[in-house]
């Protein structure tokens, strides 16, 4: 098959970008996405040209590393899927496609299709952890964990932390990622002692980065994982209790 | 540069190693070992600067409790955060010798396994050391939240994987290693937090500094701006993962690389047995030439799925079209013991023989059968689909084939590396202050890694191992300041970095880093793969160097030192990838027997089973670097099997 790219292209952090058109021909089915923009990169290199960046790694959908905003929804057009994971046989022949980088002032380009995502990992270093040092662990079957909250947990925790929820957003906000994490510490036994103080700090950093949440739910439709947007309500509840609570007598509750 | 091997206190005249196992049962070696180890008081601890370059399951595990402690640590990775390290991408579980089951499991059963599993050539008091620590890391990742699959009671679930008959592989849906990873990530976030440790993301190692005979720092480049730059410390520790991509196709991500324990190679550390390489046998094959990496099914899988091929070559029928009575079960025909759960350089083999005999499945036959159907007729869907409905989803996405209805196809890939740098008891390489971890050294899985046991030892030498023994290290330093990082060793390595980074620029040729390491990887699996003769290893130890100086004359490597160039970081790695590709070479031809993952067909059973040569190759094959091209020297560290009595490995 044949495909026509818009592709964006931005020398650095400070250069206003544009976009570059190229005719890619002989695209095979069974190709990745990200497949595809490596028979493109091949062929601007023997054309003498800069190979178009762009982040990507396990290519299996699991290290979050790619992204990209594929004709306007993040990851492309098929639900519950990284762009890595994207194969061109989702595609007509002939398709134009335009292929830019996340858009969010929290997530600066860096280069091309590069995006840094930093913000997340400031959202998680403010308290997105259950403390337990090295050694400090009691044997692991102590503590039962329902099969109902530790199914919950995993499905929270199955973010990849790519930032397509961010993308997908007209207001930016890290609401998605950040209640994910929340819930998948917050909804285990382990995660109790500090429930309150991490969705406190952590919400707090993520005003600090990100938008607000106004309920448009693109975030869940975008998300290659299909983490659910109940989380965000779930994460608001804490929140709100959290301010109420008073820590000091939780151990006679 | 290579004298430094040759100072280190390890690398005897004769040029036998010793790995410094502490005396006595090994069953308490590592606990007297622990007490005879110096310590650095609390108060000192922070008067230490460690560097860990790498941040999956061992890095990561190592830099969070190498802060918890007091240390000062600067921690670095070329993702762009360290949650993103490979380890994320394993799939299956984790090894622990836990006994939930009261199905016979315990300490001495799983360090049995895996000597076994690793065709003995791995060091017995490594192999028991991690048996023991496999209890410890299933109760620190369930304190971290790792959210393991849980029985109804709330207990631990687990699952039976390759190479043992005991149900031990603790696991988190199809995302175990996701999960762990993201555990020992939130600990290191902790410890960035507090501010112990500083994280370099983005930052690629490459050179280690070594002065005095001692490891005393690394260069980096920021792969945002270019800049090289250097960072002293006290103990240098490498966690940087395998090198399957020397294949170029295989299951790693495709930033996986050499480059660190290569360049620490070429300062004087001693690389170990790096033959050992393993291939996975569920893989989904490759579609067409624009493959660029091979997916992984995880060997869970081999629970519930039976692996078979049409009985007759040339069989293209549709496999539902396909009598039982015209299908051939080949694991379960000739392993009745182990059947569908063999280890995996044996299922690896047999699939391989089977697509050879032309009976592969698939539009480019070459894949056997993965199949499901008894299991959901058994189980019903909805059990299959909770154990594997990721890695469903997964092969879906990728084939257009739907997994509960038509069965998978699967062949091998490369996968993981049990070579590696050489490491004493300590972890510790031949450079003293050099600490090795995980995938990255070579000390615990032999020939051939068990599933499920990747992430056991990347946690246990992160988590336990290295936190312990690296004070023995340090102790005696105390009140020493690091050697300032604008010291002349520190200057001319970036110097030799910045040469080399200008070097590959200047080429300027005609094909791109890509068609080079694409060739490359041809010639590894075509003569280096699955099975390896004198004959095919010649050919490669002749094309190699053939190769990695065209690619020194003619690469093209577009843009410029000075920014994000992701050609430009490539380029470094595949010429570090050629160098080492031909010691890999080297190794494979030296090692004439089989075991595990290295299969000389010169040297088989009348079965076609391995066949070690125990009288001549019981032994780690550690190799000292001469110079591009020079053969290198050989040192040998004798392995004693004392607790596991040497024998031919049987699943049948």
């Amino acid at each position: 098959m044949n495909v026509s790219l818009r592709v964006w292209r931005q020398d650095g952090p400070d250069d206003e970008g544009r976009f570059e058109d190229h005719a890619v021909d002989g695209v095979s089915a069974d190709m990745s996405f990200l497949e595809l923009l490596d028979v493109l990169n091949e062929r601007l290199i023997a054309a003498g040209k800069e190979p178009v960046a762009f982040d990507h790694d396990c290519r299996e959908g699991i290290c979050g590393s790619c992204s990209l905003m594929i004709d306007g929804r993040a990851h492309g057009p098929e639900l519950g899927t990284a762009t890595c994971q994207l194969h061109m046989r989702k595609f007509p022949d002939g398709a134009r496609i335009v292929v830019e980088p996340w858009r969010a002032a929290a997530f600066p380009v860096l280069r091309d299709l590069v995006v840094d995502r930093s913000a997340f990992d400031r959202i998680v270093e403010a308290g997105g952890y259950i403390t337990a040092p090295t050694g400090s662990a009691p044997e692991a079957n102590m503590t039962r964990v329902p099969k109902e909250a530790a199914d919950a947990a995993m499905d929270a925790a199955a973010c990849i932390g790519c930032g397509a929820c961010v993308a997908a957003c007209p207001n930016r906000a890290g609401q998605l990622f950040t209640a994910a994490k929340i819930a998948h510490l917050g909804l285990l036994p382990q995660g109790q002692p500090e429930r309150d103080q991490r969705v406190l700090a952590m919400v707090d950093q993520m005003e600090d980065l990100f938008g607000s949440c106004t309920n448009h739910g693109e975030c869940e439709a975008a998300c290659p994982k299909e983490i659910s947007i109940d989380f965000i309500a779930l994460m608001n509840r804490d929140y709100l209790s959290a301010k109420f609570r008073n820590r000091k007598l939780a151990g006679r509750r | 540069m290579s004298s430094t091997a040759t100072r280190s206190p390890e690398v005897a005249a004769a040029g036998r190693l010793d790995a410094r196992i502490p005396p006595g049962p090994v069953a308490e070696k590592w606990d007297q070992h622990r007490f005879d180890l110096k310590l650095v008081n609390p108060a000192n601890k922070r008067r230490f600067e460690v560097i860990v370059v790498g941040t999956g399951l061992a890095g990561a595990a190592a830099a969070a409790s190498l802060g918890e402690l007091g240390y000062r640590v600067k921690a670095f990775c070329f993702q762009d955060s360290p949650r993103r390290a490979h380890s994320i991408a394993a799939q299956g579980g984790i090894n622990a010798a836990k006994n939930y089951r009261n199905d016979g499991d315990s300490v001495w059963r799983l360090f049995y396994d895996t000597v076994k599993g690793g065709d003995y050539r791995s060091r017995e008091a490594n192999v028991y050391r991690l048996a023991q620590l496999s209890v410890d890391i299933i109760d620190q990742c369930a304190a971290q939240g790792v959210p393991f699959a849980r029985e109804y009671g709330g207990l631990l679930d687990t699952r039976s994987f390759g190479g043992a008959q005991v149900s031990r592989t603790f696991y988190a849906r199809g995302q175990t290693g996701q999960q762990l990873l993201l555990g020992a990530y939130q600990a290191l976030a902790r410890q960035i937090h507090l501010g112990t440790v500083a994280m370099y993301p983005r930052t690629e190692m490459l050179d280690v500094v070594v002065h005095d005979g001692r490891a005393v720092g690394i260069v980096v480049r920021d792969l945002v701006t270019g800049e090289v730059s250097s960072h002293s410390a006290h103990a240098v520790v490498l966690a940087t993962g395998g090198y399957s991509n020397v294949y170029f196709l295989s299951t790693n991500a495709k930033g996986c690389n050499v480059t660190a324990i290569w360049r620490a190679h070429r300062k004087g550390a001693l690389m170990a047995n790096p033959c050992f390489t393993q291939i996975h046998p569920t893989c989904i094959p490759a579609s067409d030439d624009f493959q660029s990496k091979l997916t992984l099914m995880s060997e869970s899988l081999r629970n519930d799925g039976r692996i078979w091929v049409p009985a007759d070559a040339g069989d293209t029928r549709s496999p539902d079209a396909i009598p039982e009575a015209d299908r051939d079960y080949y694991l379960e025909r000739r392993y009745p013991a182990f059947g569908n759960l063999v280890p995996r350089d044996v299922a690896s083999r047999a699939s391989k023989h089977e697509v050879d005999a032309e009976r592969g499945v698939g539009p480019r036959r070459n894949g056997v059968y993965l199949d499901f159907s008894d299991a959901i007729g058994r189980l019903g869907r909805s059990v299959i689909e909770e154990r594997y409905g990721n890695l469903c989803q997964m092969y879906e996405r990728i084939t257009g084939d739907d997994p509960y209805a038509v069965p998978m196809r699967i062949y091998p890939a490369p996968h993981y590396t049990m070579g590696g740098l050489w490491v004493d008891y300590d972890l510790m390489s031949t450079i003293p202050g050099l600490f090795v971890l995980g995938e990255a050294n070579f000390s615990d899985h032999g020939a051939n890694r068990l599933g499920a046991s990747a992430l056991m030892q990347g946690l246990a030498d992160g988590y336990f191992v290295l936190p312990a023994t690296i004070s023995g290290y340090l102790a005696p330093l105390l009140g020493q300041a690091p050697v300032p990082a604008d010291h002349e060793s520190f200057q001319s390595a970036e110097r030799e970095v910045n040469d080399r980074v200008e070097a590959l620029l200047a080429v300027n040729g005609s094909c791109s880093v890509d068609w080079f390491h694409r060739e490359l990887g041809r010639i590894m699996w075509d003569y280096c793969g699955m099975e390896r003769s004198a004959e095919t290893l010649d050919k490669a130890l002749g094309e190699i160097p053939a190769l990695r100086e065209e690619f020194h004359r003619d690469v093209r490597v577009p843009g410029s030192a000075a920014t994000l160039n992701q050609s430009l970081e490539k380029a470094g790695r595949v010429a570090d990838l050629f160098e080492f590709a031909e010691l890999l070479c080297v190794d494979a031809r030296h090692r004439e027997e089989s075991c595990g993952g290295h299969f000389r067909v010169e040297h088989q059973t009348d079965e076609g089973e391995a066949l070690r040569d125990d009288e001549r190759f019981a032994y780690v094959a550690a190799w000292g670097f001469e110079g591009v091209g020079a053969e290198p020297t050989l040192h040998r560290e004798p392995l004693a099997f004392e607790d596991v009595a040497l024998a031919q490995r049987s699943y049948k």
